[in-house]
Parts: structure tokens; sequence; C-alpha cells
């Protein structure tokens, strides 16, 4: 009987661990089956990133009328260009953005693009399915021609004989970069706020070359009150005593003091009241008043801390520049002041998104846009982002921002992918 | 949208077939709470229409996208100031009217930005609806799927009042459709219908 028993219990126990044994492989695959899936889904970054640099020798005649004869750009990809080319996307920078969008670099991880939410691999700008590029526009502080580049005719930095460029003159340029890259046609051009004016103007200067333009916390044109902010901030640095006329590099100096004035000034009309008054209220640093005109309240803390870091690494004179652009941008201007007649040139179908406490960009300046859009026929949608940061809004993680984007942005992959 | 699905959506809304059939092809239809936008995607398909939406709320402003229709953020109580005078082909403003306020100036507009206009909206005066209101409960149906208080519809009529409607306000009625289900109700259809569909356009 123990023999029996003996033979029972083996045979038991291979059956046992067979079945064991099935049952794990069973498991393991369904765990790759879910980390695949997972892989797939969950939103990556799309990692290490390097800059590139093109350079042009062809002059670019700008609309102020000023001749630059050379220039480069510095831009980055992210991505892979398709064999028949039609999944490129453009992403145009606001005022203080660059080319590095997206992912880090290999030496400096914690330097990780402007809009690293909104693109890499299963994020809302997919770079599984689109080849992304991010430039740093002419006149600008990250490595494109600006006036702190070396002139190669005097030797010295441009500084104020760097000419005022424009949002046609950008387009001008990036055009020539899309020429370089072999892109005839952009699946899509995309910016906020003086991004979304450059990606607005791509379908008014060539109308051919872009399917879909994503125009984001922008407007048609800046209000009185806008060019005004502009002003107070421009004031800031050219009354800057180490501003020296735009020519400060040659005296070893930066005007600082204006340019930290100009920041300090601009963040506050990104924000929204409601925002400042969540993050700060009115908490003081010390926790009771000092009576003097020493830091006191948090947000005069944070404003300074803000000023303080950009004052570090922008150029003076780029953002002298930039806020030009932003106030010249003015397509109706050409058309009677009618912003229907200058959109009868486009071609694109569009998306455009406000956000409701954007004051500086509001919904009202958007809503504009949509209504020339909608008088010429073209294809438009339009999503009013509740949102309580204010202008800064477009650049942060918002779930249904971020869904908006991304079902607009997988409807533009399938006209290629089908 | 293949045809299958374009069946089994006319199936599902009885009323978005008689919608397409006094839509002419490739005609320009605004959209008027449009929901997730599967009328105007029907009609695209079916139609080859220029369509626009109207629809305030987020979840279905991503939905409109992801069908692939244009859809405009904004409240249609606040008017339709965005948008130009006969700009549109047709206006539609389809099993919403019930559940609008301003419902007259939303009408008005309606006929100022669409050179006609289409309704459809359950018939308070259906006898299942009136059977219900003698047995002194308001009517809970397929089509009027709210109990009294948390239902959107401030603005429930009948056949008969939204005729006397459009008589009083010199909107003049083009046709008319009326169903129950998917069947058409030619008989005491104020009584036997449960929704009906109009076509209007301004008195001259």
């Amino acid at each position: 009987m123990a023999f029996l028993d003996d033979l029972l219990h083996g045979i038991s126990i291979f059956y046992l661990e067979s079945a064991l044994s099935i049952k794990m492989r069973y498991c393991a695959i369904i765990a790759q089956i879910d980390f695949n899936h997972a892989m797939l889904n969950t939103p990556q970054s799309v990692g290490i990133v390097s800059a590139q640099l093109a350079q042009f020798d062809t002059p670019l005649q700008c609309k102020s009328g000023a001749i630059l004869p050379r220039y480069e750009l510095v831009y980055e990809t992210y991505g892979t260009l398709n064999s028949d080319r039609s999944n490129a996307i453009l992403v145009c920078h606001a005022l203080s953005g660059h080319h590095h969008v997206a992912g880090y670099y290999a030496d400096d991880a914690k330097n990780i693009g402007w809009w690293d939410t909104m693109i890499g691999p299963g994020k809302p700008i997919d770079t599984g399915k689109f080849f992304v590029i991010g430039l740093n526009n002419l006149g600008g502080c990250h490595g494109s021609t600006g006036p702190s580049s070396i002139n190669p005719e005097s030797g010295k930095p441009y500084g104020a004989s760097f000419p005022v460029v424009t949002v046609e003159d950008w387009v001008e340029s990036q055009a020539r970069l899309a020429d370089r890259l072999g892109i005839q046609q952009f699946a899509a051009i995309l910016g906020g706020s003086l991004g979304g004016m450059q990606a607005l103007q791509w379908s008014l200067s060539y109308p051919e070359r872009v399917r879909h333009v994503l125009a984001i916390a922008t407007a048609p044109h800046l209000t009185a009150e806008n060019i005004a902010f502009n002003d107070v901030a421009r004031n800031a640095i050219l009354t800057d005593p180490d501003f020296y006329g735009g020519n400060f590099y040659e005296h070893g100096v930066v005007p600082r003091r204006g340019l930290r004035l100009a920041r300090m000034l601009g963040h506050i009309t990104y924000l929204s009241d409601d925002a400042m008054a969540d993050k700060f209220g009115r908490t003081l640093r010390s926790g009771k008043l000092a009576y003097n005109y020493d830091i006191e309240f948090e947000i005069e803390s944070y404003l300074r801390y803000q000023g303080d870091k950009f004052a570090a690494y922008f150029d003076a004179n780029t953002y002298l520049l930039m806020t030009k652009a932003l106030d010249y941008f003015d397509p109706a201007r050409d058309y009677g002041g009618s912003l229907d007649r200058a959109f009868a040139a486009a071609k694109a179908d569009f998306l455009v998104i406000s956000f409701t406490t954007d004051w500086r960009f509001s919904p009202e300046r958007s809503r504009a846009i949509v209504s020339a859009l909608l008088h010429n026929h073209r294809n438009v949608s339009y999503a009013e982002i509740s949102s309580a940061h204010g202008h800064d809004s477009f650049l942060m993680q918002h779930t249904h921002y971020h869904n908006v984007m991304r079902a607009y942005l997988d409807n533009i992959a399938r006209e290629f992918s089908a | 949208m293949n045809h299958n699905d374009l069946s089994a959506l006319a199936a599902a809304r009885p009323d978005f077939a008689a919608i397409a059939a006094w839509i002419p092809e490739g005609a320009s239809v605004l959209d008027l709470g449009c929901g997730d936008g599967s009328l105007l995607r029907y009609l695209k398909d079916a139609r080859n229409i220029r369509g626009y939406g109207v629809e305030i709320s987020d979840g279905n402003i991503e939905a409109c996208i992801l069908n692939g229709v244009n859809v405009i953020q904004g409240d249609l109580e606040s008017g339709l100031s965005g948008f130009e005078n006969n700009a549109f082909d047709y206006v539609i403003l389809s099993q919403t009217l019930q559940a609008t306020r301003h419902t007259e100036p939303l009408m008005q507009e309606m006929l100022r930005v669409g050179r006609a206009g289409i309704v459809s909206f359950p018939n308070f005066g259906y006898w299942k609806n009136r059977l219900n209101v003698l047995r002194g409960n308001m009517p809970v149906s397929k089509d009027l799927p709210y109990q009294w208080y948390d239902t959107p519809n401030v603005h429930l009529c009948t056949l008969h009042d939204f005729e006397t409607f459009c008589f009083k306000y010199k909107m003049q009625i083009l046709d008319r459709r009326v169903m129950t289900g998917d069947s058409n109700v030619q008989l005491l259809p104020n009584l036997l219908g449960s929704t009906a569909v109009y076509r209007f356009r301004r008195a001259v």
C-alpha cells in the first residue's frame, strides 16, 4: 500500500507542478502583454535629444525693409519623418520660448523641453505618429542668429543693428528650414500666444504648405491695453543705464534691472487674479509686517525671483524684438482692418483654443479668429477651456485641454496613416 | 462611416433620417446643441454637408472632435452673435428646443443666421403623456426620460402649441413630420405622434 501511496503522491505532485508551471508561464505572458500595453499607452518622454544648426546664405528680406544677408537657425526634431514626408508638425514658440520643446539633454537631464507635457510617445502630440520640429526664432537668444550673435561683417554682436523682425519674417525663415528638411507641406503647425500668431500667419503666407493650424491662447492682433503692457516692459529695458542703446555687450554689462522689471510685469499678466490669490494670497514671508520696503509678501518674493532668474539668461534685445513682433502682428491691417478678408487666403483646417481666465489673450480674441474662419467657410473647431491659470494655462497639464488636442491630432494622423 | 453605421444611426434616431431627407447635397448646416456630433456626422456622410455644431459641454466638444465634425464651444442662450446673417442654408435645433430658456429669441436667431430652420422635439400632446398627466403624474418615457425634479426640459410643448407659436412670430412652416418610434403618423398627429420635426423659414 505504501508503494501505491508513493506512486499516487508522485503522480499528483507531477500534475500539480505541470499545472503550476503552465499557470506561471501563462501569467508571465499576460504580464508581458500588460507591460507592452502599458508601454504603448503610457505617455513617455522623447528621451535624450540634441539641437541642430541650419545655416542660410540666401539673404532674408525683412518686412521692415532691412536685409539679413545670412543667418543660422537652431532646431530640434522628435519622431521620424515618414516616407512621403506628410507627418511633420512645426511647433512655434512664444515670447521667451526656444527650440528645446521636448525631451532632455544627455549632459543635462534636468533641462526638460518647455512643452514636454504635450509632446512625446503617447502624448497628445504623439512622436510615435508625427515628426515634430521645434526651432528658435530669428532674433532669439538660444542659438539662432539674434542681437547677441556676432555679426560676421563687424566681428561684434549685432546689438541695436539687428533688424526688428516680424511674425511674417519668422514664417519666411521657418519655410526655408522646412525646405532644408525636405518638407513641402506640414500636417500641422501650432503654437500658443505669439506661437499661435506664427501658426495663423503660415496659413496666410503659405496656404498650400499647411493642412492644419492649431492656434492656442492667441489673438488676431494685440489690443491697445496689450501693447501698453509691452511698452512698459520695453521702457524698463530702454531706460536702464546699462542698456547703452542696445549695444551693452561692448560695455560688458547687461541691463539686468530693466529686463527683470519687464519680466515681472509680463509675468503678472500671464497669471490670473484667482491663481495668484490661490498660490500666494496675502501671505507674509516672515509672518508679520516689517513697515519697510524689503520683500514682505510672498508674491513679491516670487515675482523678484522670476525676474532675477529670467534676467540671468535672457537677452534684453531679444525681449524688445519679441514684444515688437507681438505688437506688429495684424493680418487684417493690409485688408482695411477686415479679418474676414485677411483669412480669405487660408486653405487649412483650424483648431482654435482659448482659456477662460486668460485676460491677456482673452477668449473673445479667439472667437474673432473663429468668426473670420467661419466667414471663409474654413473647417474650424473652437474649445474654450475652463482653467484657473490665465495665459500660462496653455503650457499646463490639463486633462480636457490635452484630450481636445489629442482627439484633433489623432484625426490628423489618420489622414496619412489611412 | 460606412453604410451599416449610417443605417444603425438612422434606426436609433429616426429624426436624423427625416432631417436628412430635407437637406440637399452639399448644403451648409449649423447644428445648435449638437451633442456628440452624431447628426452632423450623419449628414456629412449622407448628404456631404459643410457643417458646424455649437455645444456648451466640454465632454461633447471632445466627442465632436473625435467624430471628425466642426464644433464651436458656446452657450446658445447668449445668442448666436458669432455667426453672420444668412450664413447657413439650414440651422438645426434637434431635441433641444424644450431645454432652451430663451426659446423665442433663439428661434429668431436661427432664422437670422440660417435661410431655413429645422426643429425636432418630443410632443407633449402624445396620448401616453396625456394619460400620465390624467393619472396625476408627470410623464417619463423614452422621449422624456427625466423625472420632474431633474429634467432639463423647461419649455415642453405640443404640436399645436408650436404651430401657434410659429404663426404668432411670423415663421412659416414648410414641412412637418410626426413620428412614433420610426413610423410616420398621419392620423391625429398631436395625439398619436411622440416626436415632431418641422422645417420652417421667415414668413414673407
